[in-house]
């Protein structure tokens, strides 16, 4: 069943490919274009085009960005703090960023080792990790609390090894505001043996 | 005993046979009788969909959707609790492979949020052959024995097995060790807890079938894991567990490349059960006395379960009445009224059930649907 032309249907099946879209909403997404045509689509597709053209992925840290290096590996305010943020993703990046923790660099993985789905060390930016790795003074591996991600930094930790380099992970327990009674037990005894010292007034 | 968790209201959306279905019950045991294929099991599958895992039959979330539906399914029910009403549900949109659960109202973070609720053990036909059938049907059994007491535990087994996926994977391909150690590093971690939450559950269970030996109308069961290490006793610290599974591991990896699988750890032990009166292993039992240990061990597990976490697990007895005798089967039957818990049974023949008396509500089911009682 065609809802118009095939431009249209093509549209609609364009973006049912993006997350959190599927058939249904694309449809009323395009409509909603298609009803504010100027207002919306246009400056749509055109900053579509312009982002098209510009967009970079960072050589030095894997962020998306419309120079490369990106404006974070290129902001000498960065340089002093020594810490090197390893994320899985981009979208981690940027939640880091927005959460403003500091004049910090980052390092996009690209994903995380998943025999099973094939995707090895070589397969990731872990060799340009170690490459960089020498220039910093600290490095905290703030990938997901899944099973590949703790196995892609326990690896990451091997292979940085013997590099003087000193490497953290984010701490796992108690969220801002949450209150212990909810708390699953693994998060709880995680939270307890992670314990942090109380600094006197 | 009056139950303290009831649940009052179970509603079925295109769930296997049944389009749409809805059930009101009071704080009394269910008895479903039928005849075969009418959707008995069905039910009690829904019910055992409210608790971590794939259910009594473990079966894929996409094949659990009612024939010519879009491939979406919904279980939906409402508890009492002595802290008020919950309502409870779980289902699988058009085409989804894993599957949601809602705690009022609200998309709970892990299934496992469940079993702040419900906690719910069964026994169905397919474990007729548990003690006689493959090890791997024990473990099974046993871990689900175990989740019911520690939610967590189900969780551990699934990424256990999922870290020695990825092992065997790396294995066959000859893989960077690096890796390899990193894996091995994680399993090590699981496989502890695996191990230590098993031999707890075990240790608190023989406990309380000792104190109650020779009570009860069943068998009483004893109940040990085979080593998992042939030449050495199991450290009792986790962390040294841990470390020596770490060793092990990395010194068998030629070996286990070789054998195309990793031939040690918790995936490897087998769950043994005798005949505690009769010091036999319950495999030489009679198809009736096989029967007698299960039930005789889940109801056991039951009242651990609501000793340790003051919550009675619902009981899901599939054709419970098959191979035992009048006696036993009344025995059964009075055994649940001390446990305070809900019992959903189902029967081909309600005289069965009669023993019961108003101790149930019977409700027939015929094609998926729900007939007035008989």
């Amino acid at each position: 069943m065609a809802n118009g032309g095939p431009e249209i249907e093509q549209l609609i099946q364009l973006l049912a490919r993006l997350p959190g879209l599927g058939p249904r909403s694309a449809r009323r997404a395009v409509l909603h274009l298609i009803k504010r045509k100027d207002a919306l689509m246009v400056p749509l597709s055109a900053a579509l085009d312009r982002a098209v053209a510009a967009v970079r992925v960072c050589e030095t840290c894997g962020n998306v960005d419309t120079v490369s290096p990106c404006h974070i590996c290129t902001d000498p305010r960065r340089e002093q703090s020594g810490l090197l943020i390893v994320v899985e993703d981009v979208a981690d990046l940027w939640a880091l960023e927005r959460a403003g923790v500091g004049a910090v660099r980052y390092h996009v993985l690209g994903g995380v080792l998943s025999p099973l789905d094939g995707i090895g060390p070589e397969d990731l930016t872990i060799e340009q990790l170690l490459g960089r790795a020498a220039g910093f003074s600290e490095i905290v591996l703030a990938v997901n609390a899944t099973v590949e991600g703790q196995t892609t930094a326990h690896y990451i930790t091997d292979r940085l090894a013997g590099s003087g380099v000193r490497i953290t992970r984010l701490a796992h327990g108690v969220p801002v505001g949450g209150e212990l009674d909810y708390l699953d037990e693994g998060t709880l005894s995680q939270a307890l043996r992670a314990r942090t010292a109380m600094d006197p007034g | 005993m009056t139950p303290a968790r009831v649940l009052v209201r179970l509603r079925l959306n295109a769930f296997r046979n049944y389009m749409t279905a809805a059930l009101d019950l009071g704080p009394r045991h269910l008895v479903l009788v039928g005849p075969n294929g009418a959707g008995k099991t069905n039910l009690l599958e829904a019910i055992s969909l409210l608790s971590p895992g794939r259910g009594l039959r473990r079966a894929g979330f996409e094949t659990l959707a009612a024939h010519g539906s879009d491939g979406a399914w919904a279980v939906a029910a409402t508890l009492d609790t002595p802290d008020g009403p919950v309502d409870l549900g779980t289902g699988s949109g058009p085409g989804e492979t894993g599957r949601r659960v809602r705690i009022n109202g609200a998309n709970a973070r892990a299934v496992e949020a469940l079993s702040a609720y419900l906690r719910i053990l069964w026994i169905t036909p397919a474990m007729d052959g548990l003690f006689t059938g493959p090890a791997a049907e024990r473990r099974r059994f046993l871990d689900r024995l175990v989740t019911t007491l520690i939610p967590d535990h189900s969780a551990s087994v699934g990424e256990f097995e999922k870290l020695m996926r990825q092992r065997n994977r790396l294995l066959e391909e000859d893989g960077d060790p690096l890796w390899l150690g990193a894996i091995e590093g994680q399993m090590a971690e699981r496989a502890s807890a695996i191990h230590f939450a098993r031999a707890d559950c075990l240790a608190h269970l023989q406990g309380l079938i000792a104190e109650t030996l020779g009570a009860g109308a069943f068998p009483a069961a004893g109940l040990a894991l085979t080593q998992l290490f042939e030449d050495m006793a199991v450290p009792e610290a986790p962390d040294a567990l841990e470390a020596l599974l770490r060793m092990r591991w990395q010194q068998d990896r030629a070996l286990d490349r070789a054998a195309g699988r990793t031939l040690l750890g918790p995936h490897r032990i087998d769950f043994e059960v005798v005949h505690a009166q009769k010091n036999m292993p319950a495999a030489l039992g009679s198809t009736g006395e096989q029967k007698a240990l299960l039930i005789g061990l889940v109801l056991a597990h039951a009242r651990l379960v609501r000793q340790m976490t003051g919550i009675a697990p619902f009981l899901l007895l599939d054709e419970i009445a098959a191979h035992l005798d009048p006696a036993r089967r009344a025995a059964l039957f009075d055994a649940l009224e001390g446990l305070g818990t809900q019992a959903f049974m189902t029967g081909t023949d309600p005289v069965l059930f009669a023993a019961l008396g108003a101790r149930a509500q019977t409700i027939a089911v015929r094609d998926g649907r729900f007939l007035a009682e008989p």
